[in-house]
């Protein structure tokens, strides 16, 4: 049994040696959630640790509470999070999206903040499969149901398909809140007698031990888990939204907490053990949909649309009479307790006794064997010599257009409401979506990354360019960044090949941010990602947040004029190592990712926000996958117009490269060198960028110009845009429709 | 000043965008009005919002319509003063029968988000009434059943009173087929009752009424509201 509870023998000593017996099953229940990956992080907490924490703005610090809050300026402050729900929706596509973008919502809300965007980032295997396509559809719309209904715009993000997740997809879901500084809520019970309520929806078996299932491998039984994937109702998360933000305004309470993970067990001992003091609730309260619900089932349940409440005494009537408003039922449960006991009971009697810290802090933390994979001798090399250059480059690029992880992904992001709350001013499809603060100046810039070939490549440099990036994109749009939230996405981490990869990931993603000194809010860590072939790749998502101060200021991504001038900032290397184009036209992941100087990248940084600052730009685009040629091609995607572009002046890009060899056509057309963008600008303005960018030390080359209705590049590539655009537009839906 | 009441429904989502776009845009007087009340506090303007109202669980807009608010909307309605209804308040029209015909799912299934282009067919109307008929409204929709049905005869009804104001078109103002997002009847967008003081639309007029989110053509309804009820 307690194996089964996947709970070793060392960490039953150890509930033993805390409760001074042995555990009853309700509590080696309660034991085996709280200690399970999914909530105490055993694996991986020595390693998180290592997360640059601190920053000047930082109201609520990683770890301390439901996510973490920077401050913005002008009394406002943003919180917002990253989390995964990557095994229910492989087993249960819709419900399992839908339910993550419910949780990750009810992580803002509780600490006060109004949800005003959310996000994701969703990884899939091949879309030509069937069911594939099926994880998709279901994974796509299950986000829309949540999301639309609750009515928190779905900004897009990012999504990815390979082989490495086929059965085992990717489903992280952002959300980000503002707050004022002077409302924030805290997850914490405080002040002994003070009355514990339980609000929203009633309790049943659904999801039941779902922080467990979400600590093991999928496997081809797995569909048998399906009673451990929730089912959600945006319904009646909205009026917990609605009543809940309503409530913190009337000072009557002093915590709040959601149940997520691990339901009622984690939020009642949570906030005790953040508030120092003991908790009692009597489960005979607790409000039941089934019948004959044990003890054991009731505190592991995950119902969705849940929170726990701790109100101020004598101010129960006031708390009841506004749930009452919102058709929603508050009941209390239980109260805060002198000592630091989580005691439930049920009829009065005693059915779990348990310290509340050391179940909430006390878990069992391993420091795991790592070991680098031996796959990476072979797959790091690659000899460039023997990779001939393609004929037809125009070929290669219609190529790229069509690959569904470069393509345009309005098939996924027309079905989100991209626009409720009329605040969406850069829509899905910019290099970072942009909201707008009513009655402020400001704007918020997100943007969520990884490119998991670089990071299955070389771990440590693929964390680092999530996190490089991710800022760039919130820099393309003038926005500064401010700090990051990851979901760390991995395999089985008893395996050490698993955790070296997780171990450089991370320690990669902590010199970037560093560097462009963006410190990590918190986030959440997925292991356990493998189907019965194997590992998914490495895949640390990054959400990053910026602030743009004058929202007259921001950039787009598009050209829209013909004459403007265009530039290529940053510098372009023979780098065909985890490109697409490789992986495309030559069939091959292999290679070492392109190598990212961090100098070079704070300095690009830099240019973009001064140019930004003067509005020397007209539009700014970041190059990633698919290199220069794709970047050109999106330019030129203009939604409100399509324009082309004339690049006639590629021979001036010039490489400065140690080993004196010539810069090789494929690799200046598409290779994905770092730290370059292609900016757009008036030509009064010509001379100007061109001294900020020597000022900045970032190369700045000129190389065409916003010109006609064709995509011409160089002497290789001349194809209509609007023939390129039906390619881009189409390789989705038409995949889809097959 | 006009008077405008934008009722709040549990599972409204675009009340807020409504009240921002009619105070702090266009200058009106705006309240919210909560479900259960039973007075919209004489005002001249009633706004039904978008939303997912008692989240559609029964049908689009089929609960909402039982709501004690209702009878008053009704009223206000009876006397030929103004009703906008607009995305699920529509479809709240439609249910509470103060508009004909029904919505089905979207033609493919899919929620459709994104902009698209109206066609102003009728402008005898208070809310385009200072349009010129013709005219083309660049107005984001938003929703997963809006594909309006209704049988033969209204639609002849529609068509010979004139009561279809909007209908989905491309930029230049073709209805064909393949500028109809949703699959509506006759590319319908947008109808009016029978006194015309009642209209029902899918595509959000508040969403576009400042440069910075990509259209200001909606302000054009709100500014005929505000001409004509002068």
């Amino acid at each position: 049994m307690i194996a089964a509870h996947g709970i070793t023998d060392a960490e039953y000593k150890k509930i033993v040696q805390i409760l001074g017996r042995d555990p009853n099953f309700t509590e080696l229940g309660i034991f085996s959630v709280m200690w399970s990956e999914h909530c105490s992080y055993k694996n991986s907490k020595p390693v998180l640790k290592t997360f640059p924490t601190e920053g000047p703005n930082l109201l609520v610090r990683a770890g301390e509470e439901n996510a973490g809050i920077v401050d913005i300026g002008d009394g406002l402050a943003v919180c917002f999070k990253i989390e995964s729900h990557n095994h229910p929706s492989a087993i249960e596509p819709f419900q399992g999206a839908a339910t993550g973008v419910g949780g990750i919502l009810r992580d803002i809300f509780t600490m006060g903040a109004r949800p005003v965007l959310l996000m994701n980032s969703l990884r899939f295997g091949n879309l030509d499969t069937p069911n594939v396509k099926r994880l998709l559809r279901g994974v796509v719309s299950g986000i829309a149901h949540y999301g639309n209904c609750i009515g928190v715009p779905t900004l897009g993000g990012e999504v990815y398909f390979d082989e490495s997740y086929e059965g085992n997809p990717l489903v992280n879901a952002m959300a980000l809140g503002i707050i004022k500084t002077d409302e924030i809520v805290k997850g914490k019970a405080s002040g002994i007698g003070n009355p514990v309520y339980y609000v929203g929806a009633a309790t049943g078996r659904d999801g039941l031990g779902g922080a467990a299932f979400a600590s093991k491998e999928l496997s081809e039984e797995s569909h048998e888990d399906r009673p451990a994937v929730q089912v959600g109702d945006p319904f009646m998360e909205k009026l917990l939204l609605e009543a809940c933000l309503e409530l913190i305004k009337t000072d009557a309470i002093v915590g709040m907490q959601d149940m997520g993970a691990a339901g009622l067990t984690c939020s009642t001992c949570e906030t005790a053990a953040r508030g120092s003091t003991g908790i009692e609730i009597e489960l005979d309260k607790v409000p039941i949909r089934e019948t004959g619900m044990t003890p054991y089932e009731i505190m592991l349940s995950e119902s969705q649309e849940r929170m726990l409440i701790i109100v101020k005494k004598g101010r129960e009537k006031e708390v009841e009479t506004l749930f009452d408003k919102w058709d929603l039922h508050a009941v209390q449960i239980g109260e805060v307790r002198d000592g630091h006991m989580m005691t439930v009971r049920k009829g009065g009697e005693i059915i779990a006794e348990i310290p509340a810290k050391a179940l909430a802090d006390d878990g069992p933390i391993y420091v795991r064997e790592e070991r680098r994979p031996s796959y990476l001798d072979d797959a790091q090399k690659l000899d460039l010599e023997s990779i001939s250059e393609p004929a037809d480059f125009n070929k290669i690029l219609k190529q790229l257009l069509d690959q569904p992880t470069i393509a345009s992904k309005a098939w996924i992001y027309r079905q989100y409401d991209h626009m409720v709350r009329t605040d969406t001013v850069f829509y899905p499809g910019h290099d970072a979506s942009l909201i707008r603060i009513k009655g402020t100046n400001k704007a918020i810039a997100v943007s969520t990354d990884c490119n998991s070939l670089y990071c299955y490549l070389d771990p440590f440099e693929g964390g680092k360019i999530a996190v490089a990036e991710a800022a760039r994109n919130v820099v393309a749009s003038g926005a500064r960044p401010l700090a990051i939230t990851n979901c760390l996405n991995f395999g089985n981490p008893m395996k050490p090949e698993i955790f070296w990869q997780f171990h450089q990931a991370v320690n990669g993603m902590i010199a970037a941010c560093n560097a462009l000194g963006t410190p990590v809010t918190g986030g959440n860590v997925s292991l356990y990602n493998e189907n019965p072939r194997g590992a998914i790749f490495p895949t640390p998502t990054v959400g990053m947040v910026g602030v743009l101060d004058d929202i007259e200021k921001r950039v787009s991504s598009f050209f829209s004029k013909e004459g403007d001038i265009i530039f290529l900032a940053g510098e372009t290397f023979n780098e065909l190592g985890a490109s697409q184009y490789l992986a495309a036209a030559h069939g091959l992941k292999k290679g070492l990712p392109p190598r990212l100087d961090l100098d070079k990248e704070t300095a690009l940084h830099d240019f973009i926000l001064a140019a930004a600052d003067r509005r020397l730009m007209k539009s700014c685009h970041d190059l990633s996958e698919g290199g220069l040629a794709i970047a050109l091609a999106e330019g030129c995607f203009n939604p409100v117009k399509s324009i082309g572009a004339v690049i006639d002046q590629l021979d001036l890009v010039t490489p400065r490269m140690s080993d004196s060899k010539s810069l090789r056509s494929d690799a200046l057309y598409f290779g994905e060198s770092q730290s370059r963008a292609i900016v757009s600008v008036n030509p009064d303005r010509k001379e100007e960028i061109l001294k900020l960018a020597k000022e900045k030390k970032v190369p700045l080359y000129q190389i065409g110009r916003v010109w006609g209705s064709e995509l011409v590049i160089g002497t290789k590539i001349n194809l209509r845009v609007d023939e390129a655009k039906e390619i881009y537009d189409n390789a989705i839906p038409r995949r889809m429709a097959l | 000043m006009l008077k405008a009441s934008v009722v709040v429904f549990p599972g409204s989502n675009c009340d807020t965008d409504c009240y921002h776009a009619l105070k702090d845009v266009m200058g009106m007087d705006v309240s919210y009005v909560w479900h259960k009340e039973r007075e919209l506090a004489g005002c001249d303007l009633v706004v039904i919002p978008g939303g997912f109202s008692y989240g559609d669980y029964l049908r689009t807009g089929a609960v909402a319509r039982f709501s004690p608010v209702m009878e008053s909307v009704r009223k206000h309605a009876a006397q030929g003063r103004p009703v906008i209804g607009i995305c699920n308040g529509f479809q709240i029209l439609l249910e509470a029968g103060l508009l004909p015909g029904a919505m089905l799912r979207n033609r493919g299934m899919n929620f459709v988000c994104k902009h698209v282009w109206l066609r102003v067919d009728d402008t005898n109307n208070l809310f385009t009434g200072s349009l010129d008929e013709g005219s083309l409204l660049n107005i984001p929709i938003a929703h997963g059943e809006g594909n309006y049905y209704c049988d033969a005869d209204t639609l002849k009804r529609l068509q010979n009173e004139s009561r279809i104001v909007f209908r989905y078109s491309s930029e230049e103002g073709s209805t064909l087929e393949e500028f109809n997002p949703n699959g509506s009847v006759e590319n319908i967008a947008g109808i009016l009752n029978e006194q015309r003081n009642v209209l029902g639309m899918m595509p959000h007029p508040e969403r576009a009424t400042e440069d910075l989110l990509g259209s200001r053509d909606g302000r054009r309804i709100w500014e005929s509201i505000l001409a004509q009820t002068r």
